[in-house]
């Protein structure tokens, strides 16, 4: 080991760690701590007064219907943007696969949505559906569709999902390509002399042999969905309408910042931060263990 | 049962360069074909071509008197043996043999008894349950096999099934194949770049170079009569010595040698002595170097400097060494003066630039 003799001052090594160390204390540690002893007081209207109550402000939780509304619509978009998300990456990526032409051009072009910040896509989609201004809203109505996703809190909740979805395809498409890619060729190969045809073939050896990138990219889905969708919201929906795209990270924004509720607002900071530590540690356990096969 | 044609089989990729140029080989029905040549040389190409796994640019390739240039791989009857074993890392060792039966339909009772009897033909049966991580190289090796005979195709294809195991396992593994393959009496074609393999277990060697067929016969045949000296060098190890005839002490010695520019002499071919029989060959040696391998010892030989080399093909032996193989342990030391003779009839005589061979 040569650790002793490149570091001679023992507080070099500090202080070259610092820097890290302080942005996470700062930015990180500090306000999750914030948070946790926010989430056991009430302050009054005025912010005149404060009270220590314990875990009043989580059985408020638990007790407020919109909460609950709040979890199940979470977790279903989580979902419906996770399996659509993964599913049309999937599809791209086995197009991809193949050797074609030109194949470096569109799996680039393929990966550059992923460099679109969350509200400028969000800007990108409202531009193309808004009701009154979408260029394919009104091919929509031509159809006889009645869109107005600013009225009609399922388009809404349509429309976030789509565009959430939309810009994860790029992350998932890079991940499903490289694992597509690591299936040794030969194996695929023996699989078709053993008369598996192309959709047996991908169904009993190259899916179930993508299952720990499926798997891996599920986590990374969830957590975006959970966490990374709200500059989409925010550009898109704000919630809205009525709380039709509220997600439980919105809530937080808009219970906190919006109603003044701090204490509330900290309750469910500390609950999604709960749910990130158990998705992290989920992913740790398994994408270590490599999801066998 | 079937016999494999190969009518002047092309591969052009297109870059234009070209992998296969113009093969005709005939393997028939039973037998084990064999496709030996240095890496590169195009054997794998073909192979792959026969299994459908590489599209066929010109000529036919005939399976059992059906033309399968555009028949696709699972139609063609064949199972293949890869390198890898390219077993299904998800399934287990029982799954990876009913796969390819499962994929056509057949009933799960057939399948199960002809896993079994492949199980135990190859010693799989306490491993059935086993994922191919859980199993060591040659188990792999051997159920890459199963995989193969409990389809009881029309042919077999080997591609090189035994370069990833250790020499020992190799010997044992070569020794399996070609028994198993006796038995089932499944047309056969394997390849190798490994001249020993080959010798031994071809029933037709097709000895390939450049896309080329060099030459294809019964391996004791091409051994004793190589048509160029490209196979002389190949097949045999140690490899023949190839000499040049020209304006030197050899060409005075060879009688009947017209047209010919090389002469090749097998190392098992030369005797330590100082006869000389009519028209053979006696070189005089400088002893460079020697091997013991037990059974035999080698003796590398320098002759004068004044040689050139002749047309230098892969492994071919440094100009002006020979080597002479001596039976036993016994044998000169290192620095001495040797004379080694060859008899006429043991002379391999072939044009200068090694394409042809000359007289017997």
């Amino acid at each position: 080991m040569q650790k002793n003799a490149i570091f001679q001052s023992k507080l070099l090594p500090y202080a070259l760690v610092a820097p890290q160390l302080a942005i996470v204390l700062i930015f990180f540690y500090w306000p999750a701590v914030q948070a946790v002893i926010q989430s056991f007081l009430l302050q009054d209207a005025f912010g005149l007064s404060t009270s220590f109550v314990w875990f009043e402000n989580y059985l408020e939780l638990f007790k407020d219907p919109a909460y609950f509304a709040a979890i199940v619509r979470t977790f279903a978009f989580s979902f419906a943007i996770a399996v659509s998300s993964l599913s049309f990456a999937l599809l791209l990526a086995v197009m991809a696969d193949k050797p074609l032409r030109g194949s470096m051009l569109y799996r680039t072009l393929l990966i550059w949505p992923y460099a679109v910040a969350p509200p400028v896509v969000g800007v990108l989609w409202v531009f193309m559906l808004h009701p009154s201004l979408g260029v394919l809203s009104r091919y929509l109505r031509t159809l006889g569709v009645d869109w107005n996703p600013l009225l009609n809190g399922d388009q809404a909740a349509l429309l976030i999902i789509l565009a959430a979805a939309w810009k994860q395809i790029s992350y998932n498409f890079l991940f499903f390509l490289a694992g597509l890619q690591s299936i040794p060729r030969s194996v695929i190969e023996a699989a078709a002399i053993d008369g598996a045809r192309p959709m047996r073939r991908f169904w009993t050896v190259i899916f179930p042999l993508l299952s720990p990138t499926i798997f891996f990219l599920l986590v990374i889905n969830i957590v975006y969905a959970f966490f990374d969708t709200f500059g989409i919201i925010d550009t898109m929906t704000r919630g809205g309408p009525g709380k039709a795209t509220e997600t439980l990270v919105y809530k937080v924004y808009t219970d906190g910042l919006l109603g003044g509720n701090l204490g509330s607002s900290a309750a469910q900071s500390v609950i999604l931060m709960v749910i990130v530590i158990m998705l992290t540690a989920i992913q740790f356990r398994f994408v270590e263990r490599k999801v066998t096969y | 049962m079937a016999n494999v044609t190969l009518r002047s089989v092309r591969k052009t990729y297109p870059g234009g360069f070209e992998a296969i140029k113009g093969v005709d080989v005939d393997v028939g029905d039973g037998q084990f074909c064999v496709l030996v040549g240095p890496s590169g040389c195009g054997k794998s190409t073909l192979l792959r071509m026969v299994a459908g796994l590489e599209t066929i640019t010109g000529g036919e390739i005939d399976i059992g008197g059906r033309v399968v240039n555009q028949v696709e791989p699972a139609d063609r009857d064949i199972a293949m043996v890869f390198q890898n074993y390219a077993l299904y890392p998800h399934m287990s060792v029982y799954n990876n043999m009913a796969y390819g039966l499962r994929n056509r339909g057949m009933a799960e009772a057939e399948i199960k008894t002809r896993v079994e009897e492949a199980a135990r033909i190859l010693e799989l049966a306490p491993m059935l349950e086993r994922k191919p991580r859980q199993l060591s190289g040659g188990q792999r090796q051997r159920v890459a096999m199963g995989r193969a005979i409990v389809r009881q195709p029309k042919v077999f294809l080997f591609d090189e099934p035994l370069s990833n195991l250790d020499a020992k396992l190799r010997i044992a593994m070569r020794v399996e194949i070609r028994k198993l393959q006796r038995r089932l009496n499944t047309t056969s074609i394997y390849v190798t770049h490994d001249q020993l393999e080959a010798m031994t277990l071809a029933d037709i060697l097709v000895v390939m170079n450049g896309g080329q067929v060099e030459q294809i016969g019964n391996p004791l045949d091409i051994y004793q009569r190589p048509a160029t000296t490209f196979v002389a060098s190949f097949i045999g190890a140690p490899p023949m010595n190839l000499m040049p005839l020209h304006s030197d002490e050899l060409s005075s010695q060879v009688t009947g040698a017209d047209g010919a520019g090389i002469v090749g002499i097998r190392p098992e071919d030369f005797v330590i002595s100082g006869e000389t029989a009519p028209g053979g060959v006696a070189l005089g040696l400088t002893v460079e170097a020697i091997e013991h391998v037990g059974a035999e010892t080698f003796v590398y030989g320098s002759r004068q400097r004044e040689e050139q080399g002749v047309a230098a093909n892969p492994g071919d032996l440094p100009p002006g060494e020979v080597i002479v193989r001596v039976p036993g342990t016994s044998g000169p030391a290192i620095g001495e003066r040797i004379r080694a003779v060859a008899p006429r009839d043991k002379l391999h005589l072939f044009t200068a630039d090694g394409r042809k061979r000359v007289g017997q």
